[in-house]
């Protein structure tokens, strides 16, 4: 396509190497003036590194930028800001006791005389530009005192605050409430409105239905086309991210649940800051059945599932496997009575990164004897139990076992903990947002294997923010708000709105 | 040009990287101080391998300092770092010279005797450390230099003391002769022994003029054993997944704070043989009031950095620093130049290791470089 | 794959010695051979370092002057250890040194062990401030600390106005004790002479080095009472001069004249000249002259190797004078200077 001053964007040909791997491989970008254009793929198909080089992150190793028509070279971030690039990444990157407005300004402060700080006039201009795009912000409050959903719309001021004319989001909704999506897909519509152009990073096929005009297509580095989404479907859009057919809806048979194999009552659990975030919590999982706790996060789901691995204390109540007390134990215990745990953030509690793979499969159970006798750890028996898990989960790139667990895409990263906690054959399965960051593909075979699980006797508690994964996935769907489960409904019973109103409280006596 | 690119992905090309560019720093400051950079380099390897004795120097001066730096290693791989290996090896010296004074067994319980109990010294100081660290959250950084200078006092207490000071002497007592870990300690120094190496210029240079010592074997030892413990032991896996990341280790069921004991005790136990063996094995067999800390520590958290935290690698390294020491003493004494510049190059190579994946990054530019060449 | 790796690396570094290792032998042998004619004099310090503002920078100024007066080579090494001494002192005789002297008492092990096993090499040792253990080619060098101090000491007696003295030492040893005897009869000699009592406080620091601890030690001496105070602590004595500078009291120096720390506050300095002996000496031992294997004792008698500087602003002339008188007591031998705690008693009971 021919550079035009009708495109905001235009990238040609781009190829980016990280040494001998190719991480793009002359990528097209044409983003319409004042559109919405959303950028799909799954994890590591390389939307980001696109994006870091319109921002001057990255150099492209060949291929030309254009900006309303005009051939530009982005050498760094700087240059980007002065040409109207302004991106908001997925980490925020606020100072936590700065003020919004601090933060709005820092790097681009408004100076008096002898460089002194003109705050008076910061916060005004702070304060204009929030009227003008209706952004609800308080620019005197601290950001570690406002919702996630607020720090983000910080980020995107600080962008405006620059004179963004093109706004750069990476995965904007991955932290936020539904309602905060809302709010967001409105301020983008706004924000286009005030002549604006946004380019969302995404692999949630819901929202770029909602909030995107046009949706351009990467699969493992190369560009797989630029789709009108008015005339596309969800199903469609999946096909040509992962490059097949995917089923969005999870496949399974009604449940048989048997015995009830992890038992909760009475429970309560402090939080680090020593505030009680669960509140005498009473909860039974059968065996054959999963459990789905449907929630807003903050309202006790990581103070239980801590209190239940014994990461927390539990100052009251009682957590039963089998009829036998393990609250306040220790996590050896815990993994002793055959729970296995797949953690809300694996990279901080599941995996351990710049070990190998075959390290990170042989995690909680390293002491046994089939990985080595005595003190000694064999590791030709972790590298046969290690293939097998990597044949059998198709985790990628197959022959990875000896590769840095940071090597591998965060949806691999993920299926090599289950892969591990489904290998030992557990009794209680614990799923914390078991498919956060995951793009489609990946998040088909969290599904799938969960219902394995189920199907083979293992009793599954899935804690999720994400209310369709709960109300696809559960059996039961348990609701929790303020440290209790308020209501629990067989699946199918209850609809969205219904759960919408119970885990904002709305049916608390 | 491939092969430069392979070479330069490798684990250890950092360290080559940074010890030449060292030399290369090294060499622009010896010309603006008006020296002649080869003359000084030739004159630095001279006298560190010039002949047999300073071969066997270089050895006796790397002992120490491979088993701090192994030390360091060692605790860095499991995400502690023990800047008090200085302090352990004081201590390790201070009980070792107690023990030695006191006992006089025959040297086949003498030497085990001496070595173990002041690597049992090293070790408790660094439990105490890592204890401080995993029960109340004291940082280990904080405390080891703490104790470092607990530990100088100590020694200077210890000498200073009315049971082990050596009258008119800045030294406590040498400990007894069957605690030595020479190659025959006694024979070399009687006099029929002197008579006989003293014929034998080339025996003498090595057994007489040199504290040929066994300690040397033992280092190597420990290191490999260190190695072989970090990266083939479940022990050794657990400590290195709680300093990789200590929030999955606790979720996996490794007790963290028994961890962080644990390999405090194994680091500070390894300077604290540092210790022993220098005291066992090297003139003048005690310890001496200190000023200042002896530097053993602190070297060997250079050499640790060098060898890139592997404690194999710190074998190399080891070697390597204590020949820049030891050679650089040739260096003032036959050029007159000062100290303070091989200081400044052993210096530069240690920053330039501390920069992380220099050697693949010049790979990585290399690459590109050919690949824009060849489309050109 | 580990291990080929790791004995590449081996190999590669023995290659970078070893070529390396050759290039530094080719040139070395040409330094040789340049430096035939000269006498090479070597000097091995003490853990102080070249630059310790006493014994071993006073030596080197010494041998400096050889060179610059006499056409020897000479150089030095510095020991960054005890465990050093003896492999520098062997190191010192490769490159044709004929004479090697180490500095300080520490060394006098490792120097007595080097010269006993090269009896063969035609190189003599010299250690200053130690006896010799006996081996022919071995010379001590020491000097009669007692009577500088007795001087000093005397000087104290006369100048202090509050009949309180301090003497902070350094570590307890025969060898300081020499200078605390002889301060202490020096202080006695000046009391009698003035016909009232004057009390001195001793301490010793047992360090060398440890300035603060000097410091402390003087300030408590002071704040006690006492207005000068005389140390032979070397580096610890540092603290002694800078205690005296801040509660605006008088020090003594040692070794050196050493009012350059504090020209304000430094009342005189017992001077050993470490410098012109080696200056003197070294020809003479080198030329067989004076024969090894003994121990040169300097005494004020022998001429300019100890004394007081000629500076004396801080005291009145008279005492200047009658200090003066008293070296020349000394060197005739009317006043004989005690070294330690028995010959003060007699010098006590003498009266």
């Amino acid at each position: 396509m021919e550079a035009s001053a009708a495109y905001a964007v235009q990238m040609h040909g781009i190829t980016k190497r990280f040494g001998a791997y190719t991480a793009l491989d002359h990528v097209d970008l044409d983003v319409r003036k004042q559109t919405v254009h959303a950028i799909l793929g799954e994890n590591g198909a390389g939307k980001t590194t696109l994006m870091n080089i319109l921002y001057g992150l990255y150099q492209a190793d060949e291929g030309e930028v254009f900006l309303n028509g005009q051939k530009v070279d982005i050498a760094n971030p700087t240059t980007a800001i002065n040409h109207g690039i302004g991106m908001v990444h997925q980490h925020f990157m606020l100072v936590e006791n700065f003020t919004v407005t601090e933060n709005i300004i820092l790097g681009d402060e408004i100076c008096g005389t002898a460089g002194i700080l003109d705050m008076r006039r910061a916060r005004a201009k702070v304060l204009e530009l929030v009227e003008q795009y209706g952004f609800d912000v308080d620019p005197d409050a601290k950001i570690e005192d406002i919702s996630v959903g607020m720090q983000q719309r910080v980020e995107i001021l600080k962008a405006l605050f620059r004179g963004a004319e093109i706004l750069i989001l990476d995965e904007p909704t991955a932290v936020l409430t539904p309602q905060e999506i809302d709010k967001l897909i409105q301020i983008m519509e706004d924000l286009t409105a005030a002549g604006k152009t946004i380019i969302v990073i995404t692999h949630k096929l819901k929202e770029i239905m909602r909030s995107a005009h046009e949706c351009s297509i990467i699969r493992r580095g190369v560009y797989m086309g630029t789709v009108d989404v008015t005339q596309s479907s969800e199903d469609d859009l999946a096909a040509r991210m992962v490059g097949r057919n995917v089923n969005l809806k999870v496949q399974k048979t009604p449940a048989h649940p048997g015995e009830v194999c992890l038992s909760i009552r009475g429970l309560s659990v402090k939080d680090e800051r020593g505030i009680e975030q669960v509140r005498g919590l009473d909860l039974d999982v059968r065996s054959g059945e999963i459990v789905g706790i449907a929630g807003i996060d903050g309202n006790g789901q990581q103070e239980l599932v801590d209190a239940i691995m014994c990461m927390a204390k539990a100052t009251k109540g009682t957590i039963a496997i089998k009829g036998e007390q393990i609250q306040n134990t220790s996590p050896r215990n815990v993994i002793d009575h055959r729970i296995g745990t797949i953690p809300s953030d694996r990279h901080r509690w599941g995996l351990v990164l710049p070990m190998m793979v075959l390290e990170n499969s042989a995690l909680e159970h390293h002491g046994k004897e089939t990985f080595g006798e005595g003190i000694m750890l064999d590791y030709d028996k972790l590298y046969s139990f290690t293939a097998e898990l990597i044949q059998k989960f198709d985790i990628r790139p197959a022959g990875c076992e000896r590769e840095r667990m940071s090597g591998l895409s965060g949806g691999n990263q993920q299926k090599t903990i289950i892969a591990r906690q489904v290998a030992h054959v557990p009794d209680v399965l614990i799923a914390f947002q078991p498919t956060r960051g995951l793009d489609v593909g990946a998040i088909e075979f969290v599904h799938k294997t969960l219902v394995a699980e189920r199907d083979r006797g293992a009793a599954i508690l899935l804690v999720s923010f994400e209310l369709d994964e709960v109300m696809d996935v559960s059996d039961t769907i348990a609701v929790i708000y303020h440290g209790q489960i308020v209501d629990t409904f067989e699946q199918g019973t209850v609809d969205e709105e219904q759960l919408g109103l119970l885990m904002a409280g709305g049916g608390a006596q | 040009m491939s092969a430069v690119i392979r070479f330069m992905r490798r684990p250890f090309a950092n360290a080559v990287v940074a010890i030449i560019l060292g030399f290369v720093v090294a060499a622009v400051i010896l010309a603006l101080a008006g020296f002649d950079p080869l003359a000084t380099f030739a004159t630095l390897f001279q006298g560190a391998l010039g002949k047999p004795k300073y071969i066997t120097n270089v050895i006796i001066k790397a002992t120490p300092i491979l088993l701090t730096g192994v030390g360091v290693a060692f605790a860095f791989q499991t995400g502690l770092f023990n800047i008090g290996a200085e302090g352990q090896y004081i201590l390790g010296t201070v009980v070792a010279t107690i023990v030695g004074v006191t006992f006089n067994f025959p040297a086949p319980i003498q030497v085990p005797l001496v070595i173990l109990s002041g690597m049992l010294g090293g070790a408790l100081l660094g439990a105490f450390i890592g204890f401080l660290k995993a029960r109340f959250g004291i940082h280990e950084v904080i405390t080891s230099i703490m104790c470092n200078w607990i530990m100088l006092y100590l020694c200077n207490f210890v000498v200073g003391s009315d049971a082990f000071h050596k009258p008119n002497s800045n030294t406590a007592l040498p400990i007894n002769v069957s605690g030595y870990t020479m190659v025959l300690p006694e024979w070399k120094v009687s006099d029929e022994g002197i008579a006989y190496l003293v014929a034998r210029p080339w025996l003498r240079d090595i057994l007489l003029k040199t504290d040929f010592n066994l300690g040397f074997v033992i280092a190597i030892a420990v290191a490999i054993l260190m190695g072989v413990l970090l990266s083939r032991t479940k022990l050794g896996y657990e400590l290195r997944a709680v300093g990789l990341n200590k929030d999955a280790a606790r979720f996996a069921g490794i007790g963290v704070e028994r961890s962080v004991v644990t390999c405090m005790l194994i680091s500070g136990a390894i300077c604290g043989l540092a210790g022993a063996l220098n005291i066992t094995g090297i003139s003048p067999h005690t310890i001496t009031l200190l000023s200042v800390q002896e530097g053993y520590g602190f070297n060997g958290l250079s050499v640790a950095f060098i060898a890139g935290c592997s404690t194999v690698g710190c074998i190399p390294a080891s070697f390597l620093f204590s020949g820049l020491i030891y050679g650089g003493m040739t260096v003032q004494q036959m050029l007159g130049v000062p100290s303070e510049i091989i200081s400044i190059m052993i210096g530069t190579i240690v920053f330039f290791t501390a920069l992380p994946a220099m050697a693949p990054k010049i790979a990585d530019w290399l690459e590109r470089r050919r690949l824009t060449t060849k489309e050109a | 794959m580990e291990k080929g790796e790791m004995s590449r690396r081996s190999f590669l570094s023995a290659v970078a010695w070893s070529a390396l290792a050759l290039a530094g032998c080719g040139s070395m042998q040409g330094d040789e051979g340049a430096g035939e004619a000269a006498h090479r004099v070597e000097m091995v310090t003490n853990v102080g370092g070249i630059n310790d503002q006493g014994f071993c920078q006073l030596s080197w100024a010494g041998l400096q002057r050889l060179r610059d007066e006499q056409g020897y080579e000479v150089s030095y090494i510095e020991s960054k250890q005890d465990s050093d001494y003896a492999s520098n002192l062997d190191k010192a005789i490769d490159y044709g040194a004929e004479f090697v002297w180490a500095i300080g008492f520490a060394m006098s092990d490792a120097v007595a062990f080097t010269a006993k096993i090269n009896p063969d090499v035609n190189v003599g040792f010299g250690i200053v401030d130690a006896n010799t253990s006996g081996a022919p080619n071995l010379t001590g060098v020491l000097f009669a600390a007692q009577e500088p101090s007795f001087v000093v000491g005397y000087i104290a007696g006369r100048c202090t106005k509050t009949n309180r003295v301090g003497f902070v030492g350094g570590i307890s040893s025969d060898n300081i004790y020499a200078f605390e005897y002889g301060y202490v009869a020096g202080v006695t000699y000046a009391a009698r002479e003035l016909g009232h009592e004057i009390t001195v406080d001793r301490q010793y620091a047992e360090s060398f080095t440890d300035s603060a601890k000097g410091k402390s030690i003087a300030q408590k001496m002071f704040v006690a009472g006492a207005d000068i105070v005389y140390h032979a602590a070397g580096g610890t004595g540092v603290g002694v001069i800078e205690a005296a500078q801040e509660t605006d009291n008088f020090a003594i120096g040692v070794d050196l004249d050493q009012s350059y720390l504090a020209p304000n506050n430094v009342l005189t300095s017992a001077i050993k000249r470490v410098d012109q002996a080696l200056v003197d000496l070294t020809p003479k031992l080198i030329s067989g002259e004076l024969a090894g294997g003994t121990d040169v004792i300097l005494t004020l008698a022998d001429g300019e190797y100890m004394g007081i500087p000629q500076n004396h602003e801080h005291m009145p002339e008279e005492v200047y004078q009658d200090a003066l008188a008293v070296i020349e007591k000394i060197r005739t031998g009317e006043i004989v200077v005690p070294a330690n705690e028995a010959e003060y008693e007699t010098y006590l009971a003498q009266g």
